[in-house]
């Protein structure tokens, strides 16, 4: 057939060309096969890595705080919560049903939980809820066969067993904020916890260790099949306090009710052993988040919970501060011990009077008794005889106006006034009636209940410039290996002990302000000075009213109370410091608070295993060490 | 159809089973065979690991079903098919209107018919059909005619009806696939080159209309092939994780079930559409060039059938076939490698799925048949003659 072969050739011609045209594509292929297999294989590879490689940090155990004996202040508690795998669960709302039977499910939280179900992919847990107690979980464990996608898991959380008692010390954790996220990667876990007050602040680095890393292989889903290899990270440091916490407990307790503060300290070593302020809050609030209600109340208390009031509260020293003004004076050479000055119960300069706390006088008075009796008459013309800046030199040796470098945060300079600083902030020259009421502790000048116990130790431990710290070992930590021996103040000791045995008799003499506050234990004495420090005058108004008192006037214009004490008085070890906002007389309210606590630090000094039997470290002169 | 029907029996059917071409057979289960490897590892529920079940086992019960059809295909007398042709193309064309209008008519959304083993889908059938309908028609023209361009207008309906249909459904891969395999036919038919860069012209004008046409999702997919790597999680996520695939294979490949990409499900569709990935992952180069090369024989094969045949419409049949086979190898390694836009069309005889096995294996009985026939020779008003 004619036709067919003509069809046949222009077949055969096109069929040619056709396969012609499937070869060239064809091998298209094979170079695009060869360019991505071969040429590109290696980039290729490398993404198929990162693809399957998932790198997972894991989050360190943060360190402990213990106290000096190692008893635990800031632990990490198992923290047990429930969590719901949805794609396990065959219907969630009838698992949260069911589980909300064994255990409360608000509305809200059931809400979120269901919010963050359908967000997520089906085999990322859900946390139902955390802090599970004992009894919670046996029950939910009981009832697993019933609860499919329902699991128990245990985290870590940071847990302080002594709540209020330690809160101004250790501070607290928190999430991290946004802010403070940058440079370490651990704080971008979920999670994650950072400290935001206190030691869990300061050591913050310390304590929180280095993350390690776990390498996870994960499939399209980010679920992870399996782990190929795992860098364990370095726990947090523990960290060492100088705290005893019985001590510290007892000084909290003894505080109850008050606005107040106490610090005590090893006049030696600079060593805290106890700081407390209350009211105090419950740092464990702070990790699992506070309520807004929560946080209202804390912020608008007067009595300011919220507040280290040992390092940030600033009040004037009131005639704790004659112990500066005696030394100045002393090493001016203006008085010595033998000189006496007389006391009608005020003092005139120009056409003011200034009155002495004893309306009728103290009559002649030398240093002894200007101290004991606590004379603000002869503190007057002392300060009126050196003036302000020979107060303010010695003011800054003994550790005020400045910060003393304590590892807390936050911590408040106080302020020593001087003639070219009033005229620098005021613009007005300093007023020689202003150098008197400094002389007594009043006036411009400010001082922390740190301070005042700085000041004390300094005194009665030889006048080396002993300064305050709350860590035993993380001296190392910070690069500054063991602490210098404190420097001498430069203070003639000839003085120190004039001053020291004035403030001995203040407790233990007679006419003492604070005898009734003494310790009556033998070998357990101590020394100190009280202070009442007026925080508004009582008005004309108000006297011819008939409040005399300060028990009549409203709580926020009654006086501070101040004592500052030390034990024992023949080796002194223990310095104190209390103040009680708006508490009234120091030698009333002050004194018998420093008396019990010098008495309990004193006491637990047996139990200090540096220390030997008490018999022999405190042999009482003539009296066979009491109770020890 | 039974043999009393055949009133000239030109083979006996033993004579038949002998004059197929069982070389060409056994290339089919040799790439059939690698299919079933791969099935296998695709299934692993880890890496190093493998399972006949699901896919593997199904695909192993439908290979053997369709070989079965394919035989009885092979030894049907061509004039049959013939003769029928346009028939089946009609039967076909109905059939796909109904799965794309019955829709509404409570069929569901579904464009299936279920055979028991396998869903025969009217679109895929239609690559069948469409090829034998092309081939009766310019089995029945001149060469002369073949140059007027009228005589070319009735076979470009008979393209453009089922295109369109199937078009609608959306699926584009196969729309493309029964364009190139009917223009396939016309150019070997000997219809004019210029005709080609007429509709070609005309094809590229209506570019712009066509973008109008088509579903948002079919947007991004050509957008995203244009830039994979604008969208790395959404559109491009395909492309992005084949070439990952296929590159970290290397000239070696990971070994077999070994493929970190598939075993980890960061490939999609792995045992489907991107099984070649799953193979040039786990196979690399070699693996890869090694299946390329099977098909590549299968296709010198095919061209040697229609070439052979000496009868017109067997020609056209075969290259008709030849073409679709192809079509479906270079789209669907293309799309995996990136060089094409994702379409859904599988790998023959190696993907998992019943539908498209089952019209190649059709297609590959009727190519059989007309090596069976090549020597018989069929007027061109042959469909009318008697059998």
């Amino acid at each position: 057939m004619h036709s067919d072969s003509d069809r046949q050739k222009l077949f055969s011609r096109r069929a040619a060309m056709l396969a012609g045209g499937k070869f060239a594509l064809l091998s298209a292929l094979v170079g695009r096969m060869y360019y991505l297999q071969v040429i590109e294989s290696a980039r290729y590879a490398t993404l198929a890595e990162e693809n399957r490689i998932n790198l997972r940090l894991l989050a360190p155990p943060r360190g402990r705080i213990v106290d000096r004996f190692g008893v635990p202040m800031a632990v990490n508690q198992q923290n047990y919560r429930v969590v719901l795998i949805s794609e396990a669960a065959h219907d969630v709302d009838e698992t949260l049903q069911l589980l909300g039977t064994i255990i409360p499910i608000g509305d809200g939280e059931k809400r979120r939980i269901l919010r963050e179900i359908r967000r997520r992919r089906g085999f990322v847990p859900v946390t139902v809820r955390e802090n599970l107690n004992w009894e919670e979980v046996a029950r939910i464990e009981v009832n697993m066969p019933d609860l499919p996608g329902v699991m128990i898991d245990v985290g870590q959380s940071r847990h302080y067993p002594h709540r209020e008692d330690t809160a101004h010390v250790l501070g607290y954790v928190a999430a991290v904020s946004e802010a403070e996220i940058g440079g370490d990667p651990l704080l971008e876990l979920p999670g994650f916890r950072i400290g935001k007050a206190g030691i869990e602040k300061v050591y913050d680095l310390a304590l929180r260790g280095t993350g390690g890393s776990s390498q996870v292989e994960v499939n399209a889903l980010g679920r992870v099949i399996r782990e190929i290899r795992r860098r364990e990270g370095q726990p947090g440091a523990e960290v060492t306090l100088t705290i005893d916490l019985e001590l510290q407990k007892m000084v909290v307790r003894r505080l109850a009710g008050k606005s107040a503060s106490v610090v005590v300290m090893d006049v030696h070593t600079g060593d805290v052993l106890a700081m407390a302020s209350t009211p105090s809050f419950d740092p464990n609030a702070f990790n699992k988040g506070l309520s807004a209600e929560e946080w209202r109340g804390l912020v608008s208390n007067p009595m300011a919970p919220l507040t280290n009031k040992a390092i940030r509260g600033q009040y004037a020293p009131g005639s704790t501060f004659k112990i500066v003004v005696a030394l100045a004076a002393l090493a001016k050479g203006a008085i010595t011990p033998e000189t006496t000055f007389f006391c009608p119960g005020f003092l005139k300069l120009g056409n003011a009077t200034f009155h002495c706390w004893k309306r009728g006088g103290h009559g002649t008075v030398d240093l002894a008794k200007g101290i004991t009796q606590s004379c603000d008459v002869y503190f007057y013309e002392t300060a009126r005889r050196i003036g302000i800046d020979r107060i303010a030199a010695m003011a800054r040796r003994f550790g005020f106006g400045r910060r003393l470098g304590l590892d807390l945060p936050g911590e408040q300079p106080g302020l020593v006034p001087t003639s070219d600083w009033k005229l620098a902030t005021m613009d007005v020259p300093w007023q020689k009636g202003e150098t008197l009421i400094t002389g007594i502790g009043q006036g411009y000048l400010l001082a922390t209940p740190l301070q005042l116990a700085v000041m004390t130790a300094r005194l009665v431990n030889g006048g080396f410039a002993v300064t305050p710290h709350l860590t035993r070992n993380m001296a190392a930590a910070d690069g500054t290996t063991p602490r210098p021996r404190p420097a001498s103040l430069g203070v003639a000791a000839a003085h120190l002990k004039t001053v020291r045995e004035a403030t001995t008799a203040v407790v233990n003499s007679l006419r003492g302000t604070a005898y009734k506050a003494r310790i009556t234990e033998a070998g357990f004495e101590m020394g100190g000075k009280t202070g009442t420090v007026q925080v508004r005058r009582i008005t004309k108004a108000e006297r011819d009213a008939g409040v005399r008192k300060n028990e009549d006037r409203p709580w926020k214009d009654r006086d501070h109370a101040v004592f500052v004490g030390y034990a024992p008085v023949h080796a002194p070890k223990y310095a104190v410091a209390v103040l009680v906002e708006h508490g009234g007389g120091g030698s009333k309210v002050a004194a018998p608070i420093a008396r019990d606590v010098l008495l309990e630090a004193q006491r637990r000094d047996a139990a200090r295993p540096e220390a030997g039997p008490l018999f022999t470290r405190i042999p009482g002169p003539g009296a066979p060490a009491g109770r020890g | 159809m039974t043999a009393n029907a055949l009133n000239r029996p030109v083979y006996t059917l033993r004579q038949k089973l002998w004059q197929i071409h069982w070389l060409f057979v056994l290339l089919l289960v040799a790439v059939a065979g690698i299919g079933f490897a791969m099935l296998y590892s695709a299934a692993g529920p880890a890496a190093g690991e493998g399972s006949l079940d699901p896919w593997a086992s199904r695909q192993m019960v439908r290979f053997a079903a369709g070989v079965v059809i394919m035989v009885a295909v092979a030894l049907t007398n061509i004039r049959l098919w013939l003769r029928y042709s346009y028939v089946i193309y009609l039967v076909t064309l109905v059939l796909l209107a109904a799965v794309e209008f019955g829709g509404t008519a409570g069929m569901g959304a579904q464009r299936w018919i279920n055979l028991g083993f396998a869903n025969l889908q009217p679109s895929e059938l239609m690559k069948i059909a469409l090829v034998l309908a092309l081939a009766r028609y310019f089995h029945g023209g001149s060469a002369d005619d073949v140059r007027r361009p009228l005589f070319v207008v009735p076979p470009l309906l008979m393209v453009a009806a089922p295109s369109a249909l199937v078009l609608r459904q959306p699926d584009l891969g196969t729309a493309l696939m029964l364009i190139i395999a009917g223009g396939a036919i016309f150019f070997a038919a000997g219809v004019r080159m210029w005709k080609f860069a007429l509709v070609g012209a005309a094809a590229i004008g209506s570019v712009p209309v066509a973008w109008q046409f088509l579903h948002e999702y079919q947007r991004t997919r050509v957008l995203s092939f244009l830039d994979p790597e604008s969208d790395p999680l959404g559109a491009g996520y395909h492309i992005i994780q084949s070439k990952i695939a296929l590159g970290s294979g290397g000239m070696f490949g990971r070994g077999f079930m070994q493929g970190s990409q598939s075993h980890l499900n960061f490939l999609p569709e792995k045992q489907t559409d991107f099984i070649f990935t799953l193979l040039a992952e786990e196979w690399g180069l070699v693996g890869g060039l090694t299946l390329l090369g099977l098909y590549v024989l299968l296709l010198v094969y095919c061209f040697a059938i229609s070439l052979r045949s000496r009868n017109h419409f067997g020609r056209l049949v075969g290259m008709g076939v030849t073409t679709t086979f192809f079509l479906y190898v270079f789209i669907n390694i293309a799309m995996v490698m990136g060089l094409i836009p994702v379409v859904g069309v599988p790998l023959p005889l190696i993907s998992y799925g019943g539908t498209a096995m089952l019209t190649l294996l059709f297609g590959f009985g009727l190519l059989l048949g007309v090596y069976v026939h090549r020597d018989m020779v069929i007027g061109r008003l042959g469909a009318e003659e008697d059998l």
